[in-house]
């Protein structure tokens, strides 16, 4: 018999003011099943808390209804002083008739009414509360990190220092990222491969990470604390134990003129290639679409001169599963190439150049050893227009943001050039000028008064050529619209910082949902900025939205503070409000007959297949099943069930529907 | 082979070498263009600048008569009536209550089951499958391709090959053997709409046009729209009183291009017509 | 449309949202309009700015909109709209400009030459059903009193069987009176 203890508080007059708290109190205790009913000023109080695990003792209670504010705030603090009292917690409800009553409502008797009712709903619902045990799950203390730019390099060291296994997966040869590129960084100008260089040696030497270059990642399954991630480590043709890193077949490789990523095009690099001296792991890899052995079967140059023999043809790729506890994303972002833009010629003019080619060309490492000299004919600009918010804040081109790092870069890139060619004069168009950020605006400002930029308000309409220049056409609109025509011999365009190409099927593989620009999205904007809609999967840098240095780190430092927080513990605990199928004995097994139109529908993936054999492996009955360290409790899965097989723990069909009948009733009497 | 034609007033009076010249490259190819039973003028800049409504009945009625005369395809040689009855059709189809208001304005149904062909569309649709064959003589010039403004916008829905620096009348000049120069003015306006009462605009923006295909080397300008046509040749004058030069460079239809390649009589074309006489330079004429 | 914001609004930039969907807010003045617009240089206010005092909706900045040269220098060429980051329509707005600055009796002095011309362009139409290039021109010359401007070309192109002597007509001249005057209510354009 159901022994059920109800608990009404006033919450000071919060409820009391509105709702009869006593005649709560007194009509609960003439409901069927309840042998004890009274009302408090502060159930949450200790005393309140008292009243109640003494209550439990004396009374013997099988259940307990508290009748007070929404169980949001103080359901765990309910169940908790049940718990204490040897009750199973998931045996407390609470009847919210503060946000349902005294809130919401005049002081009338129908409100006292509604307190009424819903206290006799929750009753009827606890007699039905199964006890519950929460779910226990194991840790892996060991995290994947996906990209290794500046993000990813942070998030590796500060999960690495805080104990703990990383492996660093790196799609390219060399880790860097971007940042790798740069020539000197705002707002500092410091150079960024002095202060990113030893970082990457780090990760390179640090014991606690493995870095997998070259690689990628193809598969996850499993859940937080428990992943399996397979990854796809693209064959390198060397034989990395061998190879020294010596580079005499990078000198020798016959094929010279493939265009290098690294140098944006504006260099090239052979097919056997490290993609800059500072590259970690400085071991080439063989790029197999422009080897000419792979292409047409003989050369085999590297191999010859090779003094240790690491060539491998044949080498495959391989495909690796690896454990994980937790997945950090952080494969940051892309630049819209001059290409996406037709009135500024379709990318056609080769001295129309982007911001990263800029950079390139800043570099001392860089083509022109850091002299800023233009593609075409390699001369030395005298004027020089750099083109803000290129494709940003462009819904026609379907660019509805600002990229938010181009203000900054632009104005370092008109500092830059000023630094470099003394009589030249840097023009910027730009529209806003978005420099919030310590010591940001006041670099903005020496750009203009110290460097003197000729910044103009508007937009570049056009740029074509003519007569060796490139005529820029744009408007000072600080000058009310006035037409500027400006004779450039080279153009630069803050290009649209967007999501990386892959990014949306890594999303798709990975379990994490992305907005409408492909940029992975955080679970909530404010409040878990660094974690996704998937638990222990959390994102590092650039790939979330378009950042800069330091708001990168910033993030990777607070994904790896979640990683640590995760793996603080050697188990999770999870409140046990899963939906299960059902299972019953064989023949039948179970209600669920297998159709699996609960499978897509499950936003968490957690709709597993389970096959009931014979012992000679004779397959009698496939059916869902859920797992439980995924399941969010959501109860789509319930709607959806046409053999009516799933249940939600907690919120079971029984319970429900006890509850709506307990109102009906009431309602016809 | 039959197909729609609504020339236009221009094309039908003061530009009627290009009339002469569609229906030339048609006849070689045994098309024959078949004008819109009792069509009227589509109203052009002039009917849109000082009323909408007037703007979409009178290209309205044009479409309505060819849907009557079962015309599937409609050759429109004119970029600027091109535009009007694109423009038209574009904003009748997306609404159904305009639609009905201008069919009781015109008294006539319309159902929008035309396709409008500019002459471009025309050429790459019914001239190139046969054109590499019947090449007599390649047009073997520099040529600058002036595409303008009604042939190319709004892109939204006239969906020309691409906004800027379009390609297909270049594409077609190299079928006939021409080297297309590559240039900024391409789809830069004229001046069309004031070329009678602001000849001073005309002689700038049209000035900046043939400099810069002459700066390029241009043997000829080639164009597509009788209106870019007229601005070009007929105000040379002013031009070159704009730009402080005789400019000889003769202005082509791209029908009279092909028409040349393929052979046919200068005076069939019309050529005899232009305000600035179509005289290409001799050498490439005698080599072939 | 935000429930803020009432639906009809008296301003001008009301006026061009109800008849051409054409939401002055949306322009974010970055002057590429003003930029590539190839008659801005004639222009007494660089498109742009015109959105920009329709943004304010001051009555006196409507009026200077209304009043202003621009309206009627604009080519329809369609060059600002195929650049507006914000897809900003302002070619049918110039339009509407247009007829609601004759409307309010506003025209710009020296737009008189082009209304001329448009008046004597739809005058040809209307009684014809075509153009008369001939007829326009002598109709345009006599409303501006051009005479003489231009006069040098009409011999070369009579001589080049560039202009007719006769107006063609159209079988259905009725069907031009019946569109004129439903269209143009109050006969006030014509
Ligand atoms: C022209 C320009 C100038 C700039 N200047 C400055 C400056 O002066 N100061 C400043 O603070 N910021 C600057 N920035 C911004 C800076 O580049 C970024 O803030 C920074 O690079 C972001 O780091 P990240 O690690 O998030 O991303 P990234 O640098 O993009 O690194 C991502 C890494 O992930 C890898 N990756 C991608 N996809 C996968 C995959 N599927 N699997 C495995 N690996 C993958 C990539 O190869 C790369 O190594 C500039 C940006 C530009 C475009
Ligand atoms: S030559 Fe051999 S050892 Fe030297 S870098 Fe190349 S593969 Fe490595
Ligand atoms: S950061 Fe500046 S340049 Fe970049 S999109 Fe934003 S406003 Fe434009
Ligand atoms: S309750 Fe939701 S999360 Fe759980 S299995 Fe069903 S659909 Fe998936
Ligand atoms: S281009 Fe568009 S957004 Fe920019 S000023 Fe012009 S109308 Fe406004
Ligand atoms: S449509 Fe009018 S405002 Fe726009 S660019 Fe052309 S002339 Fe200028």
């Amino acid at each position: 018999m159901a022994r059920i203890g109800v608990f009404v508080c006033h919450c000071g007059e919060n409820i009391s003011a509105t709702v009869d708290c006593d005649r709560v109190a007194e009509n609960a205790s003439g409901l069927p099943g309840v042998v004890h009913s009274v009302d408090y000023k502060y159930m949450c109080s200790d005393p309140g808390q008292t009243l109640i695990k003494e209550a439990i003792k004396e009374h013997k209670l099988t259940g307990v209804v508290v009748a007070a504010c929404s169980p949001r705030m103080h359901e765990p603090t309910f169940r908790k002083a049940c718990a204490e009292a040897g009750l199973n917690p998931f045996l407390c409800e609470m009847a919210n008739v503060r946000e349902h009553c005294s809130w919401v409502h005049e002081k009338t008797e129908s409100t006292t009414q509604k307190a009424k009712d819903v206290v006799r709903l929750l009753v009827e619902k606890v007699k039905r509360n199964e006890a519950l045990q929460p779910i226990k799950v194991p840790v892996t203390k060991k995290a994947v990190v996906i990209g290794g730019g500046v993000a990813g390099i942070q998030a590796s060291l500060d999960i690495a220092n805080g104990g703990h296994q990383v492996l660093l997966v790196e799609r390219e040869p060399s880790i860097g990222g971007h940042m790798s590129q740069l020539s000197e960084t705002f707002p500092t100008l410091d150079c960024s491969q002095c202060i990113l260089t030893p970082r990457m040696v780090e990760v390179a030497q640090h014991p606690n990470i493995t870095l997998w270059s070259y690689s990628e990642v193809i598969g996850l399954d499993g859940f937080i604390g428990n992943f399996t991630v397979k990854i796809r480590k693209k064959a390198k043709s060397i034989d990395e134990h061998l190879c020294t890193g010596c580079g005499l077949c990078t000198q020798k490789c016959p094929v010279r003129k493939i265009p290098s990523e690294f140098e944006q095009g504006l260099g090239t690099r052979p097919a056997i290639y490290t993609p800059f001296p500072q590259a970690v792991p400085n071991k080439p890899v063989i790029d197999k679409l422009n080897c000419t052995y792979y292409l047409k079967g003989r050369c085999k140059l590297c191999e010859r001169v090779c003094p240790t023999q690491a060539i491998r043809f044949d080498q495959p790729d391989e495909i690796v599963e690896v454990q994980a506890g937790a997945i950090v994303l952080a494969t940051g972002y892309d630049i819209k190439r001059t290409d996406f833009f037709p009135e500024y010629g379709y990318g056609k003019y080769k001295d129309v150049i982007d911001g990263l080619q800029f950079e390139r060309l800043a570099s001392a490492s860089g083509p022109t050893g850091g002299m800023i000299r233009r593609p075409s004919d390699g001369q030395i600009p005298k004027n020089i227009v750099f083109v803000a918010c290129a494709g940003s804040r462009d819904p026609a081109k379907g660019i509805e943001y600002c990229s938010k790092i181009c203000c900054m870069y632009t104005a370092k890139h008109a500092m830059l050039y000023k630094h470099k060619v003394h009589d030249g004069t840097p023009y910027v168009f730009y529209m806003d000028i978005r420099a919030a950020g310590k010591d940001y605006d006041e670099f903005t400002r020496r750009a203009i008064e110290v460097d003197r930029t000729k910044y103009i308000r508007g937009r570049v309409s056009r740029i074509y050529e003519k007569e060796g220049k490139l005529v820029v056409v744009g408007a000072d609109t600080l000058l009310g619209g006035q037409k500027v025509e400006i004779e450039a011999d080279m153009v630069v365009l803050a290009t649209a910082s967007v999501a990386n190409p892959g990014s949306e099927e890594l999303a798709q593989i990975v379990h994490v949902s992305y907005d409408r620009y492909k940029f992975f999205a955080e679970a909530h904007p404010k409040l878990k900025p660094v974690e996704t809609n998937t638990a222990g999967i959390f994102l590092a840098g650039a790939c979330q939205a378009p950042k800069d240095i330091p708001e990168s780190v910033s993030a990777a430092s607070g994904a790896a503070a979640k990683v640590l927080g995760l793996f603080a513990n050697d188990e999770l605990t999870r409140e046990p409000l899963v939906a299960v199928v059902n299972r019953m004995a064989p023949p039948l097994f179970s209600t669920c007959i297998g159709c699996f139109l609960c499978q897509p529908v499950c936003p968490y993936n957690a709709i597993e297949r389970e096959e009931f054999k014979t012992r000679d492996g004779k397959l009698l009955k496939a059916v869902a099943r859920i797992n439980p360290g995924l399941c969010q409790g959501c109860g789509t899965c319930v709607a959806l069930c046409r053999s009516k097989s799933i249940d939600l723990y907690g919120y079971s069909n029984k319970q429900i529907y006890t509850e709506v009948s307990a109102l009906l009733d009431e309602a016809l009497v | 082979m039959k197909i729609g034609f609504y020339p236009g007033c221009s094309v039908d009076g003061g530009s009627r070498e290009y009339k002469e010249s569609c229906r030339a490259l048609a006849k070689a190819y045994g098309i024959e263009l078949e004008s819109v039973p009792d069509w009227n003028c589509c109203g052009a800049s002039a009917a849109h600048n000082l009323n909408r409504e007037l703007a979409l009945a009178l290209p309205a009625r044009i479409l309505s008569l060819a849907e009557k005369a079962g015309m599937t395809d409609l050759l429109v040689p004119c970029a600027a009536c091109y535009n009007r009855l694109m423009l038209t059709q574009h904003e009748l189809m997306k609404d159904e209550t305009l639609r009905k208001n201008i069919s009781e304005v015109t008294g006539l149904e319309f159902k929008g089951t035309c396709s409008i062909l500019n002459v471009v569309h025309w050429i790459q649709k019914w001239i190139l499958p046969e054109l590499p064959e019947k090449i007599k003589k390649p047009f073997d010039y520099k040529v600058a391709c002036y595409y303008g403004c009604l042939l190319v916008r709004p892109h939204k829905v006239l969906k020309f090959d691409r906004p800027e620096d379009p390609q297909s009348l270049d594409e077609v000049m190299k079928l006939i053997g021409a080297t297309p120069v590559d240039w900024a003015f391409k789809t830069e306006c004229c001046g069309a709409g004031l070329s009678v009462s602001k000849t001073d605009v005309v002689a700038d923006l049209s000035g900046k046009i043939v400099r810069d295909a002459v700066y390029r080397q241009a043997d000829a300008l080639i164009v597509a729209c009788p209106m870019c046509h007229s601005n070009l040749d007929m105000r040379r004058r002013e031009i070159n009183g704009y730009l402080k030069q005789n400019v000889s460079l003769p202005v082509i239809y791209v029908t009279q291009a092909i028409g040349l390649a393929l052979g046919i009589d200068r005076k069939e074309l019309g050529l005899h017509r232009h305000f600035v006489p179509v005289n290409l330079p001799e050498k490439a004429e005698a080599t072939k | 449309m935000s429930h803020h914001e009432p639906l009809i609004r008296d301003s001008l930039s009301g006026k061009v949202l109800m008849n051409t969907e054409v939401k002055a807010e949306r322009c974010y003045q970055c002057g590429k309009c003003s930029a590539g617009c190839p008659v801005v240089d004639q222009m007494d206010i660089p498109p742009s700015q015109l959105l920009r005092l329709l943004q304010t909706e001051i009555p006196s900045n409507d009026e200077k909109i209304l009043r202003s040269h621009t309206i009627w220098l604009c080519l329809n060429c369609e060059m600002c709209i195929g650049r507006c980051p914000m897809e900003v329509d302002i070619p049918p707005m110039m339009d509407f400009l247009r007829s609601e600055s004759i409307r309010r009796k506003m025209v710009n002095p020296k737009a008189g030459n082009i209304i001329a011309f448009h008046r004597s362009f739809l005058e040809s139409i209307r009684y014809t059903g075509r153009l008369f290039e001939l007829g326009l021109v002598l109709s345009y010359k006599s409303k501006t009193f051009h005479l003489f401007q231009d006069a040098g070309l009409a011999p070369e192109m009579i001589a080049k069987g560039k202009l007719g002597f006769i107006p063609e007509r159209i079988k259905k001249v009725a069907d031009m009176k019946r569109i004129f005057s439903r269209t143009l209510k109050k006969g006030v354009q014509s």
